[in-house]
């Protein structure tokens, strides 16, 4: 469903090595590399927000895309419930772990950062969506978190969903994924 | 006192009371209840203009509301930071003001929009409420989804090429045109009290976006009538009683 041919990402200008890059549907792959290599940047560009400078991107026709970023949802003062976040994606509550699944109708506000974050990615990892796009997604978890998140990204993929994670955790990575991709740094000469 | 000359009045002002709080719920989202008060500005402003210029001040107020809610996105850029709204009310408020000081028509109407008189409400103010008022529901109501989603994942709003326009330019006319209904029938600071309190204190206590929406609701009824039976008791302008109540429930409840 989405395949790269030395593709060169960036914002204002190239921020990424050319890399090569496939993911098929039901597949997870992993993005790791050392901080500023452009994982977020590239993660943009299958989204299409970053421009792609050199390279191929294809990605399948008519694929529906849920991107989560490491942005925090703006939702501090506003009566927003679990409930209301979830149906924003149209994602479903049923499969929520049982320590977010009694405080889904609470005030996003009144969750903890934790809480708050496996909410607002689960929106994204269970919107209707063909290709998830996910940029460390185990920040604020708990080992608890980790672990039901884990086995849902294995669920979504076996439902045919293709998943690329980005993520600076190795254990997490590797008990996720099915495939990793180490990106370098790009060579300024 | 007869009944009926108070009914066009009381109808108008309830159809504003319902759909003011609720508009002011999307505004806060948005970070964008300065635009209340720009917007009610502006309309102030083109209904003096349209006035001296020998036209209805209604269709004034209107057509500079909605061209300043238009046109906003136009400057969007280069006025971030609610700046644009700054601007509108500083132009709006100076255009009315200047106006009103120099042209003894405009004088009259000018302290009207700004006192607040609901209670020299025409019947075809009442028809223009009761057209508008389900219609900007109406919009609302199918623009809420996507103004929630918008606001809070941004990124996911985009990629999932949903078209931004009805969203923004769509949302933004809206808003103006409310306004400057508004402000021609409960004057500049009445209307933006509505807006603004409502759903600064309904945010305070609702546990989920449909709660808020009813509090806020709720919240704005309740001070219309408490102000519409006081401006009429006590003989004073609706504008500052209707500021005043809510301003009193605001401290009471925070």
């Amino acid at each position: 469903m989405l395949r790269a041919k030395a593709l060169v990402a960036g914002w204002l200008q190239p921020t990424t090595a050319a890399i090569d890059f496939s993911l098929a549907a039901g597949e997870i792959v992993g993005l790791t590399g050392p901080n500023g290599v452009g994982k977020s940047t590239l993660l943009a560009a299958f989204a299409g927000r970053a421009s792609v400078f050199s390279g191929h991107l294809e990605l399948q026709p008519g694929l529906r895309l849920a991107l989560q970023t490491q942005d925090v949802p703006p939702v501090d003062g506003l009566p927003l419930s679990g409930c209301d976040l979830l149906a924003m994606t149209g994602a479903s509550p049923e499969g929520l772990p049982p320590w977010l699944a009694e405080r889904v109708d609470w005030r996003l506000d009144k969750l903890s950062g934790g809480q708050r974050h496996y909410l607002a990615l689960w929106a994204v990892l269970h919107a209707p969506a063909d290709l998830v796009l996910l940029d460390e997604p185990t920040n604020n978890l708990d080992a608890a978190g980790v672990r039901h998140l884990t086995a849902h990204l294995h669920e979504r993929a076996r439902e045919g969903c293709g998943i690329v994670v980005v993520s600076h955790d190795a254990a997490f990575v590797a008990a996720a994924c099915d495939r990793v991709v180490v990106m370098e740094v790009r060579d300024v000469d | 006192m007869s009944t009926d000359l108070f009914l066009i009045p009381f109808l108008t002002g309830l159809g504003l009371a319902i759909l003011l709080p609720l508009l002011g719920c999307y505004l806060r989202l948005r970070e964008e209840w300065l635009a209340a008060l720009a917007y009610a500005h502006v309309a102030a402003a083109g209904a003096l203009l349209a006035l001296v210029g020998g036209l209805p001040p209604a269709t004034g107020g209107i057509t500079a509301a909605a061209l300043a809610g238009a046109g906003k996105r136009l400057f969007a850029n280069r006025l971030s930071g609610g700046a644009a709204y700054a601007v509108l009310l500083l132009c709006g408020w100076s255009v009315a003001v200047l106006l009103a000081a120099n042209q003894s028509q405009a004088e009259r109407l000018g302290h009207a929009l700004f006192d607040g008189q609901l209670y020299f409400s025409s019947g075809e103010q009442l028809w223009l409420v009761a057209l508008s008022v389900p219609v900007v529901l109406g919009m609302l109501r199918i623009l809420s989804r996507h103004l929630l989603l918008a606001h809070t994942y941004p990124d996911f709003f985009r990629i999932r090429g949903l078209r931004a326009w009805p969203t923004q330019i769509g949302f933004d006319l809206l808003a103006a045109l409310a306004l400057a209904l508004a402000t021609m029938t409960l004057g500049v600071m009445g209307a933006f009290a509505l807006v603004f309190i409502p759903p600064w204190l309904a945010f305070r206590r609702a546990t989920n976006w449909r709660g808020g929406l009813l509090s806020a609701l709720l919240i704005g009824l309740v001070a219309y009538l408490a102000a519409f039976a006081a401006a009429l008791w006590f003989d004073q302008p609706f504008g500052p009683i209707l500021a005043v109540v809510l301003v009193a429930l605001g401290l009471v409840v925070a």
